[in-house]
C-alpha cells in the first residue's frame, strides 16, 4: 500500500490526503476560534472598562457609549456569530482601541515576527543538530558532559534574564550589538546598509530566543542519535568500512531527525505567541507582544484574531510536518 | 506686554501678557537641528488625546496638536494658542484672544471656529474628563476669528487649569466636522497646529515627527527630527540610555534601584518637575459597606497603624512624597497643613481599635480584609505588602488580591467587591477636577471607574465641595479647600499614602526639556541638543 502514496506518480494519494487534512485542520481552526472566544468572554471586565482604566476616568454614559459602538451591548451569541461571519468573509475588523483595520495591524508586525521566528528556528536547529550529534558521537566523554551541563544552562536560564545579561554584556560592555528595536530609524540608512542594520538588530532577539530550544534539540537529537547508533544497519554500515562521520550523518541523523521534526513542528506555535518576553526585552515589534497587550486592553476582536491565524499556522506546520516524514523517510505513508 | 496692546476693549484685571514667557526661558544661546529620541511607556494606542486621557497619549498628543494654554511652575496660565484671556466678573463667561497667523499643518487657517467646535463637539461630548469639567460649558461664541467667549452655566473656575495641550487640545474643525470624530483616520495622523508633524509611524516599533516648518513660533522646533522608541522593558530602557540609542523619557523610565547610579553620572540629568499638573498619587479607599470599616475610629486607628515614612523608604527607595491630606504639598495653592494628623502609634490604634468593638478573636485576628490592586507594576505589590504588614501589627489580617486593570475595574466599582482598593489617583491642578469624584456623595455611581467607591456620603463634605466648584475667588476658594482637607483627614474614607516622584531622566545633551509643569506633556518646541 506504500507504494503508491510514495511515488507520486498519479497524484491522486497526495491530493486526496491534502483534501482531507485541509478539510480537518478547517474543522479545527473553527473550533479553536468557539472556544477561544467563550474562554476569552470568562475574563472580567471589557474593552471599555480597559480604556476607562488607562484613561483613569469615565462615566456610565460614556462607558455604555463605548460598549456600543463596539458592539459589546449585543448578546454572546450575536457577537460570535458577527465573528464567525467576519472570518468566514477574510475580514478581521476593526479595532477600536488603536483606530485601525486588525488586518492591517497584524500584516504590519507579521515580517518582524516571521524573520525572528525563522532566524531563530534555524539557529535552534543547526545548533541542536551539531551539538547533539557531536555529544552522541563522543558520549559519556568530557566533551558530552560539557555539552549536557551547557545545554542545562541555556535549558534552565529565564529567556528575559538571558536577553538583558546578553544586552549588558554586547551593547553596553563592548558596544557590539545594538540594545533593541528592529533598526535605527535614525541613521536613514536604505537597501543594502538598513538591511545589515535590520541584521544587527536580529542578533541578540535570535539568539535569545533560539537558546532554549537548541538547548531541547539537542538532548532529543543525542539521544534519539544513541537509540539509532545501536542499531544493526548502523553496525553493518561500519562493517562495510564507512567512515564515521558518513555513518553518523549519511545512516543515523537521517532516522534520528524524525523525532526532531516533530517536535519542531509542535514548537512553531510557540515561536510565534510564546515570544512575549523575548519581544519585550528587546523592544521587537512583533506578533507576541501585540498579542499580549490586547490581552490586557480586552481587545478581544483583535486577540481572536491573531489566535485563528496562529492556529491556522500551527495546523499548516503540523502538515508540513507529516509531508517532511515521507520526504525524510521514505517508509512513512501519508495518511 | 504685546498681548495687552491688542486687547484694549478688556479691563486689565485679569489679563496676562505674552511677556511673562520670555522670562522663564534660560538665557543660553540655543542650537537648531538634531535628531531626538524619546521613549513613551507603553506605545501610545493613538495619537490624540482628546478621547482618552491615558498617559501615552497625553505626552504624543501635545507634539501635534495644542491647547490654547501653558502653564508656569506656579500654575498660573501663560499664553500658547490663546494670547490673553479675561473671566467675566460674575464668573460666567471667558474670553480668550487666539493668537493671529496659526496655521494648521495642511495649510489652513486656525481661527475661532476650530476653538468653538473643539470645546463643543470634542471636549465637552467625547473628552473622558471634560465631560465633567466643561459641562457648565454653555456656548462657545466666536464674535470674531480670533476672539472666543465660553458661557457657563455657573462659575467654574477649575476650567481654566484644564486648558493644556495635553489635557484640551484644540481639533481642526475641517478634518473632524461631519465624521464620526472617534474613527477619523487622522487620530492616527494628526493635523495640529503643533510645532511637530507626523512622517511615520511602525507600531511597536517606532514614531517618526519632523519639524513643522510653518510653525506660529517663528525659529522653533529647534529640533529637526523627534523619534519616540517604545522600549518596553525598564532594564533595556536603562541599557539603551548608557548606550545613547534614547535621549529623554518621563515617568520613571528605569528601574528604581537604578535612579542613583544616573544621578551620579554627570552624563544624565535627573528631573522631579514636571507633574505639578497631575499631581498623580496612590490612595486607599475603604468600602464603608463593610460593618468594621464603616466606623469612622476603626478608619483612624488604621491610619495610625501605618509607617509612612518607612513605608517611602522600602516601598519606593525614598522615591516619594508622604501626604497628609489629599491635596499634596506640590500643588501649593490649596494644600492646608491644618488637618488631623496620624502619628506612627501602634499602641494607640491597638486601643482605638478595642474601643471601637473590633475585639481580637483567638490567635489575636480582629478581622479579615481584602486589598485589591490592578496589577500596574511590582511597586504597587510591594506597597500593597506593607499596608499588610501594618495591619497585622494591630490585629487586622489582609488578604491581597491582584488582578489585571479591566477585572480590577469590574470588581471594584462594578460590583464594589472589595473592602480595600489601591489605586492611583490624580489630583490634577485643580481638586474640583481631581478630587471631588471620590468624596461627593453624588459621584458614587456604580459602574463609573475611579470615583467615590467607597460609599462615603457627608452632607457637610458635599456642601463644601459644591461651594468650592463654584467660587471664584480664589482666597475664598482656598479656605473652602481647606475645610475640605480638615472633614477628608476626619472622616478617612480614603487613605492618601504617597506621591510616587516620576523621574524624568535625560542625556545632558538634552535641554529646556522641562520648562512649566507640562513637563514632556508640553509640546516639545524649545527643547534643543548640543550639536
Amino acid at each position: 500500500m506504500a507504494d503508491p502514496a510514495r511515488s507520486g506518480v498519479d497524484g491522486r494519494p497526495w491530493l486526496r490526503f491534502l483534501a482531507r487534512r485541509l478539510g480537518v485542520a478547517l474543522v479545527i481552526v473553527v473550533g479553536i476560534a468557539v472556544v477561544n472566544f467563550f474562554l476569552l468572554h470568562l475574563a472580567p471586565g471589557d474593552a471599555a472598562d480597559a480604556i476607562a482604566g488607562e484613561a483613569g476616568t469615565g462615566d456610565p454614559e460614556f462607558l455604555a457609549a463605548l460598549r456600543r459602538r463596539m458592539g459589546l451591548d449585543q448578546p454572546l451569541p450575536v457577537q460570535l456569530g458577527y465573528f464567525l461571519w467576519r472570518l468566514a468573509s477574510f475580514d478581521l475588523g476593526y479595532s477600536h482601541r488603536y483606530g485601525q483595520s486588525v488586518a492591517s495591524l497584524i500584516l504590519e508586525r507579521l515580517p518582524a515576527t516571521l524573520l525572528l521566528m525563522a532566524t531563530s528556528i534555524a539557529l535552534a536547529v543547526a545548533g541542536g543538530v551539531a551539538l547533539g550529534v557531536t555529544a552522541a558521537r563522543f558520549a559519556h566523554t568530557r566533551l558530552d558532559r560539557a555539552i549536557s551541563l551547557a545545554v542545562l544552562f541555556l535549558y534552565a536560564t529565564p529567556v528575559f534574564w538571558v536577553g538583558l545579561m546578553m544586552i549588558l554584556l554586547f551593547s553596553v560592555k563592548l558596544g557590539w550589538l545594538p540594545t533593541g528595536g528592529l533598526y535605527d530609524v535614525s541613521l536613514g540608512l536604505r537597501g543594502l546598509a538598513h538591511a545589515g542594520d535590520v541584521a544587527l538588530h536580529l542578533v541578540l532577539p535570535a539568539l535569545t530566543q533560539a537558546f532554549f530550544f537548541l538547548a531541547v534539540y539537542t538532548r532529543l537529537v543525542r539521544a534519539s542519535m544513541l537509540e539509532v547508533l545501536g542499531m544493526d544497519y548502523i553496525r553493518f554500515a561500519r562493517a562495510k568500512g564507512l567512515s564515521e562521520i558518513r555513518v553518523a550523518f549519511r545512516h543515523a541523523l537521517r532516522n534520528a531527525l524524525l523525532p526532531l521534526v516533530t517536535m519542531v513542528g509542535m514548537n512553531v506555535g510557540t515561536f510565534l505567541g510564546g515570544a512575549v518576553l523575548g519581544e519585550t526585552v528587546f523592544s521587537w515589534p512583533g506578533i507576541g507582544r501585540l498579542m499580549f497587550d490586547a490581552v490586557f486592553q480586552r481587545d478581544l476582536n483583535l486577540l481572536l484574531s491573531i489566535l485563528v491565524l496562529s492556529s491556522v499556522f500551527v495546523v499548516l506546520a503540523n502538515l508540513a510536518v507529516d509531508i517532511l516524514y515521507v520526504v525524510i523517510n521514505p517508509n512513512a505513508e501519508l495518511r | 506686554m504685546a498681548a495687552h496692546a491688542s486687547f484694549p476693549g478688556l479691563g486689565r484685571r485679569h489679563l496676562l501678557g505674552a511677556a511673562l514667557v520670555a522670562g522663564a526661558l534660560p538665557a543660553q544661546a540655543q542650537a537648531r537641528g538634531g535628531t531626538l529620541v524619546i521613549s513613551i511607556i507603553p506605545e501610545p494606542s493613538s495619537l490624540v488625546s482628546a478621547f482618552n486621557t491615558a498617559a501615552p497619549l497625553t505626552l504624543i498628543s501635545p507634539k501635534f496638536l495644542e491647547g490654547l494654554l501653558s502653564y508656569d511652575f506656579d500654575l498660573a496660565p501663560r499664553p500658547h494658542l490663546a494670547t490673553a484671556w479675561e473671566v467675566a466678573p460674575d464668573g460666567k463667561a471667558i474670553t480668550f484672544r487666539l493668537r493671529r497667523g496659526v496655521k494648521w499643518h495642511d495649510g489652513q487657517d486656525f481661527t475661532s471656529a476650530d476653538v468653538a467646535f473643539s470645546f463643543m463637539e470634542i471636549l465637552k461630548k467625547l473628552h473622558p474628563r471634560g465631560r465633567s469639567v466643561l459641562a457648565p460649558v454653555t456656548a462657545a461664541e466666536t464674535p470674531d476669528a480670533h476672539t472666543v467667549i465660553l458661557r457657563l452655566a455657573h462659575p467654574a473656575p477649575a476650567i481654566m487649569s484644564a486648558l493644556s495641550s495635553a489635557e484640551s487640545p484644540i481639533l481642526p474643525r475641517h478634518i473632524y466636522e461631519g465624521s464620526d470624530p472617534l474613527a477619523n483616520p487622522r487620530n492616527n495622523n494628526p493635523i495640529g497646529t503643533g510645532p511637530f508633524k507626523l512622517v511615520q509611524w511602525q507600531r511597536g516599533n517606532f514614531i517618526e515627527l519632523a519639524r513643522n516648518p510653518d510653525y506660529w513660533d517663528a525659529g522653533k522646533p529647534y529640533l529637526d527630527r523627534l523619534i519616540v522608541r517604545s522600549f518596553t522593558d525598564a532594564g533595556a530602557r536603562a541599557a539603551a540610555f548608557e548606550r545613547g540609542e534614547l535621549h529623554l523619557a518621563s515617568t520613571t523610565p528605569v528601574p528604581l534601584a537604578e535612579v542613583e547610579r544616573f544621578r551620579k553620572n554627570p552624563n544624565f540629568v535627573v528631573e522631579e518637575r514636571g507633574e505639578e499638573l497631575n499631581n498623580t498619587m496612590d490612595i486607599v479607599e475603604f468600602n464603608l459597606r463593610h460593618p468594621m470599616l464603616g466606623k469612622r475610629e476603626v478608619r483612624q486607628a488604621m491610619r495610625h497603624a501605618i509607617n509612612f515614612e518607612a513605608m517611602i523608604r522600602v516601598v519606593w527607595a525614598g522615591l516619594a512624597r508622604p501626604l497628609i491630606s489629599p491635596i499634596p504639598a506640590t500643588l501649593a495653592k490649596f494644600h492646608s497643613a491644618d488637618v488631623p494628623l496620624y502619628p506612627f502609634d501602634v499602641a494607640r490604634a491597638n486601643a482605638m481599635l478595642d474601643a471601637a468593638g473590633a475585639a481580637r478573636a483567638q490567635g489575636g485576628t480582629r478581622f479579615k480584609l481584602r486589598l485589591d490592586l490592578p496589577a500596574i507594576n511590582e511597586v504597587y505589590a510591594r506597597e500593597a505588602e506593607f499596608i499588610r504588614q501594618s495591619m497585622r501589627q494591630v490585629g487586622i489580617d489582609v488578604e491581597i488580591r491582584i488582578s489585571d486593570v479591566p477585572s480590577f475595574i469590574r470588581r471594584v466599582y462594578g460590583e464594589y467587591d472589595f473592602d480595600l482598593s489601591l489605586i492611583p489617583a490624580s489630583a490634577t491642578a485643580d481638586p474640583t477636577i481631581g478630587l471631588q469624584r471620590f468624596y461627593d456623595s453624588k459621584a458614587i455611581r456604580k459602574g463609573a471607574p475611579f470615583v467615590n467607591a467607597s460609599g462615603y456620603a457627608e452632607p457637610e463634605m458635599d456642601a463644601v465641595l459644591d461651594a468650592a466648584a463654584v467660587e471664584p475667588d480664589e482666597g475664598r476658594r482656598r479656605a473652602l479647600f481647606g475645610k475640605f482637607q480638615q472633614i477628608a483627614m476626619r472622616d478617612l474614607p480614603l487613605f492618601p499614602m504617597a506621591l510616587p516622584t516620576s523621574l524624568t531622566l535625560a542625556s545632558s545633551k538634552v535641554h529646556d526639556f522641562m520648562l512649566g509643569p507640562e513637563g514632556m506633556r508640553d509640546p516639545g518646541a524649545n527643547i534643543w541638543m548640543d550639536g
